[in-house]
């Protein structure tokens, strides 16, 4: 974990560079034998190390269907998927089972991602018996310090993930994402299913991990105001496209096309300027 | 003008496994204006959906009504035999769930859905049944009514899904709906368009609303009135507007200080660190004897700790539970 922090990045190589990625779905139906269904028509984008894009879209927009290819859980119908300049699409099996832990994914409701019955401990020690590296010693250290880099504390490890709160159970799947070391973290709605005061929680974390780890975020996410919060840049999707990409606050203070405008419209904001300060 | 439901004074608890009682809700009252949109706000745990079914006596077996009232149509729900209540809920007081994939038959037409609700309220023949399901259809899909009631539920999108839930909801005209989470599984733009249609609904129907969420920002310019729920107790409500532009409670200010502002003109405050209520809610923290939020409050004082603060009416019918504002 040794990537310099960097806000910018723009004179770096980009961590993940996507070319013209298409995803078709067979469709299956009763009466017509075959129907498809095109998720992503044609997305391309750029991440730089150290940086956060957020894709925003409204539903079946694709955008989980990207997360689903970037960390190759789906194979893409066509288009290239280049990571630190290989293309992940036309790698084999062996050599992309080396390269999944570096691209971790972190999904919206962290209560049906962590296993009920395992304790927190089973649960942060699984992806290092799984990589079949480390000893008894070196998995209880990492684990530890893991829950000590996301703020959890220690004398949970013994309890089932059901006995924590969302916001612990968040932070437990953020720990379990970073145990490998991971370059790019997919954030597919992982703030959507908490309460708004957890989700700031969160989002501090997230803010945190990347100032001192150097953390690349491709945050998927319904939500325009954190998705204004968090990037760096921002990628609009309507139908399987990006309809609009570029830095955050021109996405925001110009939007361009209709479906950005109608995002920005939706989102419900308390009427701020009636607001007093908070601290008074 | 007479309330269309009063609470009074209501305190529910869970049994644990270890047979203990856990206090979920520790006497709250209000009451419910009829039309009237009512948002209750609060975190996971804070007792906002054990209010919701305990208002209609849906508790799981191991919830407890410990005192309290609710008074609807002259009658103490809470004391009502169980054939009355069936008279009641669904038909005069109606719930709508979060998650409309869960609350809807997979493998049945939603217009069937509908109807089965009006025929296990009402004595109508078939003819008239199908006539007011379509009526019903109507009032919630302006177009495209009939299309959607001969679909299943995998064909609809998650806001049409809603819709049918508040078809049903609707289906025997109740004077008090109760909507839990309604649009939590849902993206902004679809939010606003349940919102709105709740909106159009309750100016056609009359309808007063219990609206309870965890997004104060959704409240903005729907809500009437705002009650803030917080480990189990009313800790601010108000007429909308007031609670939403200037909160007086320490609790709702901190919570509406940690959404991040959308349209932050210079740019400026992006990428730096929201400002976050410390702890979480979660029961074992609660403090016993003094105030909730005591332990996470940052304006907390001693007496805080010593006795639970009562309600404060700070005009206007904006009523806070905080020594603040005792004098």
């Amino acid at each position: 974990m040794k990537v310099e922090a960097s806000t910018s990045g723009q004179n770096m190589q980009p961590l993940l560079k996507v070319e013209n990625l298409v995803k078709r779905y067979a469709k299956r139906s009763f009466s017509d034998a075959r129907e498809e269904l095109l998720a992503l028509d044609g997305v391309s984008f750029t991440i730089f190390p150290g940086t956060t894009l957020a894709i925003v879209g409204e539903s079946g927009s694709g955008k989980s269907t990207l997360a689903s290819c970037l960390a190759c859980l789906e194979s893409p119908t066509a288009g290239n998927i280049w990571f630190e300049g290989k293309d992940i699409v036309q790698l084999g099996e062996r050599a992309r089972r080396q390269l999944r832990p570096q691209i971790q994914l972190i999904f919206q409701d962290p209560a049906s991602s962590l296993n009920p019955r395992w304790s927190v401990f089973e649960i942060l020690v699984e992806p290092f018996i799984l990589q079949r590296k480390f000893t008894r010693e070196e998995m209880i250290q990492h684990a530890n310090s893991l829950l000590e880099r996301v703020g959890l504390s220690p004398n949970i490890v013994e309890r089932p993930p059901t006995e924590l709160s969302g916001g612990q159970r968040q932070r437990l799947a953020i720990a379990r994402a970073l145990a490998l070391e991971p370059k790019l973290l997919i954030l597919d709605e992982a703030l959507s299913a908490l309460d708004c005061s957890v989700q700031a929680q969160i989002a501090n974390l997230l803010m945190e991990l990347q100032s001192s780890l150097g953390m690349t975020y491709l945050f998927i996410t319904h939500d325009l105001a954190m998705a204004a919060h968090l990037a760096d840049k921002i990628a609009v999707m309507n139908c399987g496209r990006i309809v609009e990409q570029g830095p955050a606050e021109k996405i925001l203070q110009q939007p361009q096309h209709e479906t950005t405008r109608r995002l920005l419209a939706a989102v419900p904001t308390i009427a701020r300027a009636a607001q007093p300060a908070v601290e008074q | 003008m007479a309330s269309v439901l009063e609470i009074q004074d209501l305190h529910v608890s869970y049994r644990s496994r270890e047979g203990v009682l856990c206090p979920a809700l520790a006497g709250v009252s209000f009451d419910l204006m009829p039309g009237e949109i009512m948002g209750v706000l609060g975190e996971s745990g804070s007792g906002k959906s054990t209010l919701a079914v305990s208002l209609v006596r849906l508790l799981p077996g191991n919830g407890k009504i410990i005192r309290g009232a609710v008074h609807f149509e002259r009658k103490d729900l809470l004391q009502a035999k169980p054939d009355e209540l069936q008279q009641i809920r669904g038909r005069r007081i109606s719930l709508i769930f979060q998650e409309p994939s869960l609350a809807l038959h997979p493998t049945m037409r939603v217009g069937e859905q509908v109807r089965q609700v009006l025929a296990a309220h009402s004595s109508l023949k078939k003819s008239a049944l199908n006539e007011r399901t379509r009526q019903v259809f109507a009032e919630v899909f302006p177009e495209e009514a009939d299309r959607i009631s001969r679909s299943y539920p995998h064909q609809l999108s998650g806001g049409q899904r809603q819709r049918v839930l508040i078809a049903q909801a609707i289906a025997c005209g109740p004077s008090v709906v109760i909507a839990d989470e309604p649009t939590a599984s849902l993206d902004s733009a679809t939010q606003m368009e349940i919102l709105g249609a709740f909106r159009t609904l309750r100016e056609k129907l009359g309808l007063a609303m219990i609206f309870i969420t965890h997004n104060p920002a959704l409240l903005s310019g729907f809500a009437d009135r705002v009650m803030v729920l917080y480990g189990g107790q009313v800790v601010e409500c108000g007429p909308a507007a007031t609670v939403l532009a200037s909160p007086r409670h320490p609790y709702t200010k901190a919570l509406f200080a940690s959404i991040p502002p959308v349209f932050d003109e210079s740019g400026s405050g992006r990428k730096t660190r929201l400002p976050v209520i410390l702890g979480d809610s979660s029961h074992s923290s609660l403090p016993r004897g003094g105030c909730p939020f005591e332990p996470r409050c940052t304006e907390r004082m001693d007496i805080c700790r010593e006795r639970e603060p009562a309600l404060v009416n700070l005009g206007a019918s904006h009523t806070v539970s905080c020594f603040k504002y005792e004098s």
